[in-house]
């Protein structure tokens, strides 16, 4: 009994292997994700405060993250319209080729960046699908930042419907009923009934969407003609800086990326946080 | 075959909470005991303790005298029936019953032929043949609880443990099984440790029940011992109905707002105390018969029998007296209340 | 009492409670179809009819062309190195996270997760910081005539980084709810370990093993940017399916482009029926859809 005030740092379980299963956990984890991201860091680093600020606030990296940043903003937003729509839609709705639209939702997953970098390259180029239609009208989509939105909204489709539509799916129907009854209009309850829940999760939609918009190369370099400080995306900056063997350079423009994506993740998770608290799911 | 085991101020601790407090208990070889307790009293952490899922911070758990707690699960050979019964849902009914004897060492394996002669062997003790090449979500609940004994049973171990084993059946399924289980039982004489939080169950089943409360075991007696001598307030509280009437005891006299209501009190008890007394341990009685005395509230039906709500002046709650005779006082009636078996435990 | 006839709810009553007028439902139909129908179907279609614009004949040619069969071999000898790598991992670290108490248990958890939130081009721009010419190892290991950047085991680092998270994260889940009762269960009547582990918790969650595996390939089969950053694309020899389009693309050569995108197309509805009928078949089994 006198031993017990110790904590061990994990509690006993009679399963076996636990060992072998953290030990291959973590040294992979160590040999494949960390230490290789560990050297970003101290390569950035080996460029020097000065050569940091340099680097960092050079106009091409600016403008290149604020096109990253900001393209990929608009696009989970456009999203988040967008998306709680189509889960309304697929989760409140009956009509044919629900079944295979539902499917078709993660298709973004699955098909190779590449793949889908020609393929809106071919319907938004000048002489495009769509493209083609536009261009009358003095409208360009690619080879211009509007052609990185469109890249990332198709990137980032899945994330919001992808979690919003469980939560719509549990939604009471005696919460309706019950602001129904109680002569709420239909507009109302959808306000005040419908939406607030989903809050968190369309939240935790827009961190994915955001984030993987932001990194996104495949899709985009196609489209995006890639005009330095007009349609350069900063994943692509890394690229041309390491083809210039310029590897600090490269290296400072990943980690600002993966700053500035972790600051937001984490203020957004913060804010999801109080959401949370807020509407009282503890 | 059977063993006896051996708890030794057995204790489990997770982080700043004590499950269980220096439990300790001698379970006869062959006996059917229950652990009986609400939820959180550590029942299951006691279980899982002797079944060696959980390691043990103090004390010793013994297997015929014998420390158990360095061996693999394996060689202590002890049947656990899980209270979701944890049927392996890819196997059929009988390679779940078989796996026990598939997985040992190829030298200890019986023989395939000898194991499917083990295996019908099992399913007719269970009173399960024919059912052998369904999947675990194609039988009933209570035939799924069977199958899981039939498991336990395969590796014919040296004590069998069941968690809640009724705790997921309906009502009528539960009273079956109960009657089963205890017949089982008498057959092949296993000492037998099952959990329970359900009172009816423990008192009817076993030989004898342990009652658990906050990790400390309060009483250990045969199921009418625990019912009518309760070794605390707790046990008293917890098995059956109680009416609490805060009394001062002089010489084993209880007195009642000086009213002497009992008698029968071991005569070197003294002092402030709380009297639990059970309904049908209450009598009513003519408003003379008896010093103590009050008005009838509420008749109402109570499953066999009728019971009556007595107000009492100075009493803050009614006392519920179950009615034996057929005809009973009327609601509002004046009536005396003589009390014919009571346990007296300090105030608290 | 009796004399009252409770005339039962038309179940019309209820849906319409809960429904939006004809017109809305119409017109919010409409909208996810339109949005849909150029985000996502539109896209695939343009795949099929450019890699056939000139015609069967020429769609065969493209693909049995020299370097696109050599990028297909690399494609799958890639995808054949890293998802069973990353199967042990994500095996092992779900058994660990999933079936174990311990400190540090959460941070594990996001560490897993790390390699979805970088871009993918940092997944490969690591590895060249490390293994490249003017890298941390890179002399070293060039005066020891190992080649990991511009080679087939640079491509397949890159590759283990940013499939790292997918098996993990299907298992993890399916395995928190199943909880430990089946693996006890197994020990008590006398299973070893390995036996517990190869016999009960395999099959218990082979079907979200099977989604995350899947998920793994194409994703490994598909990876662009961090292959693009540690290959060189070198034609014919470091050139996966995905650089190979771009190669194509960026000589104008639309229709081989299209030829060799269609096959990764293909690729990515065979995932996704996969996927799908898993999903509908197994739904209770496989941990809620995530996002990836």
């Amino acid at each position: 009994m006198s031993s017990l005030a110790r904590r061990p740092w994990r509690a006993h379980s009679i399963l076996p292997g636990f060992g072998i299963g953290l030990g291959i956990a973590v040294t992979a984890l160590s040999l494949i994700v960390l230490i290789p991201l560990a050297a970003l860091v101290i390569k950035a680093a080996s460029a020097g405060p000065a050569g940091f600020v340099a680097l960092a606030l050079s106009p091409r990296t600016l403008l290149a993250l604020r096109l990253s940043f900001g393209a990929a903003l608009i696009a989970a937003l456009v999203n988040v319209i967008f998306g709680v729509i189509i889960a309304w839609v697929l989760v409140r709705y009956d009509f044919p080729g629900k079944k295979l639209l539902d499917a078709a939702i993660d298709l973004p997953f699955a098909l190779p960046t590449a793949v889908a970098g020609i393929a809106l390259t071919a319907i938004y180029a000048p002489n495009g699908w769509i493209g083609g239609l536009l261009a009358p009208w003095g409208i360009k989509i690619a080879y211009t930042p509007l052609g990185v939105v469109m890249a990332l909204i198709f990137v980032s489709l899945p994330f919001i419907v992808r979690t919003v539509q469980p939560v719509l799916q549990e939604c009471e129907a005696e919460l309706e009923e019950a602001a129904a009854l109680s002569g709420a209009s239909r507009l109302r309850t959808i306000w005040s009934v419908i939406l607030p829940p989903l809050l968190p999760a369309l939240l935790t939609g827009f961190i994915l969407a955001l984030a993987r918009a932001v990194g996104e190369y495949g899709s985009v370099i196609f489209i995006a003609g890639n005009l330095p400080g007009i349609s350069e995306i900063a994943p692509l900056l890394i690229v041309i800086r390491l083809e210039q063997f310029d590897y600090a350079g490269a290296a400072v423009v990943g980690v600002l990326m993966l700053a500035i994506s972790f600051t937001l993740i984490l203020s957004i998770n913060s804010l999801q946080a109080l959401v949370r608290r807020r509407l009282g799911y503890v | 075959m059977s063993v006896s085991v051996t708890l030794e101020n057995v204790a489990k601790q997770y982080g700043a909470f004590a499950a269980v407090r220096g439990v300790s208990l001698a379970i006869q070889p062959g006996e059917l005991i229950a652990l009986l307790g609400p939820s959180g009293s550590g029942k299951t952490t006691l279980l899982r303790m002797m079944a060696g899922l959980e390691a043990i911070d103090g004390g010793n758990i013994l297997f015929d005298g014998i420390d158990t707690s360095r061996l693999s699960l394996r060689d202590r050979r002890i049947g656990f029936v899980f209270q979701n019964y944890a049927l392996f849902r890819h196997m059929s009914v009988a390679d779940n019953i078989a796996f026990g004897l598939k997985v040992r060492p190829r030298k200890e394996r019986p023989s395939a032929s000898e194991i499917s002669r083990r295996v019908s062997g099992l399913l007719e003790l269970v009173q399960l043949g024919g059912l052998e090449k369904r999947f675990p979500s194609q039988i009933s609940g209570g035939q799924r609880q069977r199958v899981a004994l039939a498991r336990a049973l395969a590796i014919e171990p040296r004590v069998l443990l069941l968690d809640e084993p009724f705790g997921a059946l309906d009502a009528k399924v539960r009273k079956d099984l109960r009657q089963w289980l205890r017949d089982l039982h008498r057959r092949t004489g296993h000492t037998t440790v099952f959990v329970t939080h359900d009172q009816e169950e423990a008192l009817e089943l076993a030989d004898r029940v342990a009652i658990l409360n906050k990790g400390l075991l309060e009483q250990v007696a045969g199921p009418d011992t625990v019912y009518d001598y309760p070794a605390t307030a707790f046990v008293c509280d917890f098995l059956g109905e109680t009416n609490r009437i805060p009394v001062e005891i002089a010489g084993g006299r209880a007195h009642f707002e000086n009213i002497p209501v009992y008698q029968g009190l071991p005569s070197n008890s003294h002092g402030k105390a709380e009297l639990f007394v059970r309904p049908q341990h209450l009598k009513l009685v003519e408003p003379g018969g008896s010093p103590f005395s009050g008005a009838v509230e509420l008749i109402r039906r109570h499953g066999s029998i009728r019971r009556a709500e007595v107000a009492i002046k100075g009493l803050p709650k009614r006392l519920d007296i179950d009615i034996v005779s057929q005809i009973g006082p009327a609601i509002g009636e004046s009536v005396g209340v003589r009390i014919t078996h009571a346990q007296a435990f300090p105030a608290g | 009492m009796s004399d009252i006839v409770v005339a039962p709810v038309p179940p019309v009553h209820t849906h319409r409670v809960r429904s939006e007028s004809p017109m809305v439902r119409a017109c919010l139909i409409g909208i996810a179809l339109a949005f849909l129908g150029v985000f996502l179907i539109l896209p695939l279609t343009v795949v099929f009819l450019e890699a056939f614009a000139n015609g069967w004949q020429a769609y065969i040619e493209n693909i049995l062309e020299t370097d696109a069969l050599a990028a297909i071999r690399l494609t799958l000898l890639v995808a054949i190195i890293a998802v069973p790598l990353n199967v042990i991992f994500g095996v092992a670290a779900a058994w660990a996270v999933a079936k174990f108490e311990f400190r540090g248990k959460n941070l594990l958890i996001s560490l897993i997760d790390l390699p979805f939130s970088v871009s993918p081009v940092i997944s490969g721009l690591v590895y060249v910081l490390l293994f490249g010419a003017q890298g941390y190892f890179g002399p070293w290991l060039k005066s020891h005539g190992v080649e990991i950047i511009f080679a087939l085991s640079g491509i397949v680092l890159a590759t283990l980084f940013v499939t790292f998270p997918f098996v993990a994260r299907e298992l993890i889940p399916h395995m928190q709810t199943l909880g430990n009762n089946d693996e006890e269960a197994a020990l008590t009547l006398g299973a070893s370990g390995w036996q517990t582990f190869v016999k009960i918790t395999l099959p218990n969650v082979k079907w979200s093993l099977l989604y995350g595996v899947l998920l793994c390939n194409a994703r490994a089969m598909g990876e662009f940017g961090a292959v693009a950053v540690v290959s060189g694309k070198i034609r014919g020899l470091t050139t996966t399916m995905p650089l190979h389009i771009e190669i194509l693309f960026n000589e104008y050569m639309s229709a081989a482009a299209f030829a060799v995108a269609s096959l990764l197309a293909l690729l990515a509805l065979v995932t996704l029926a996969v996927k799908t009928w898993l999903e509908w078949r197994f739904a209770d089994e496989i941990a809620a859809r995530s996002g990836h």
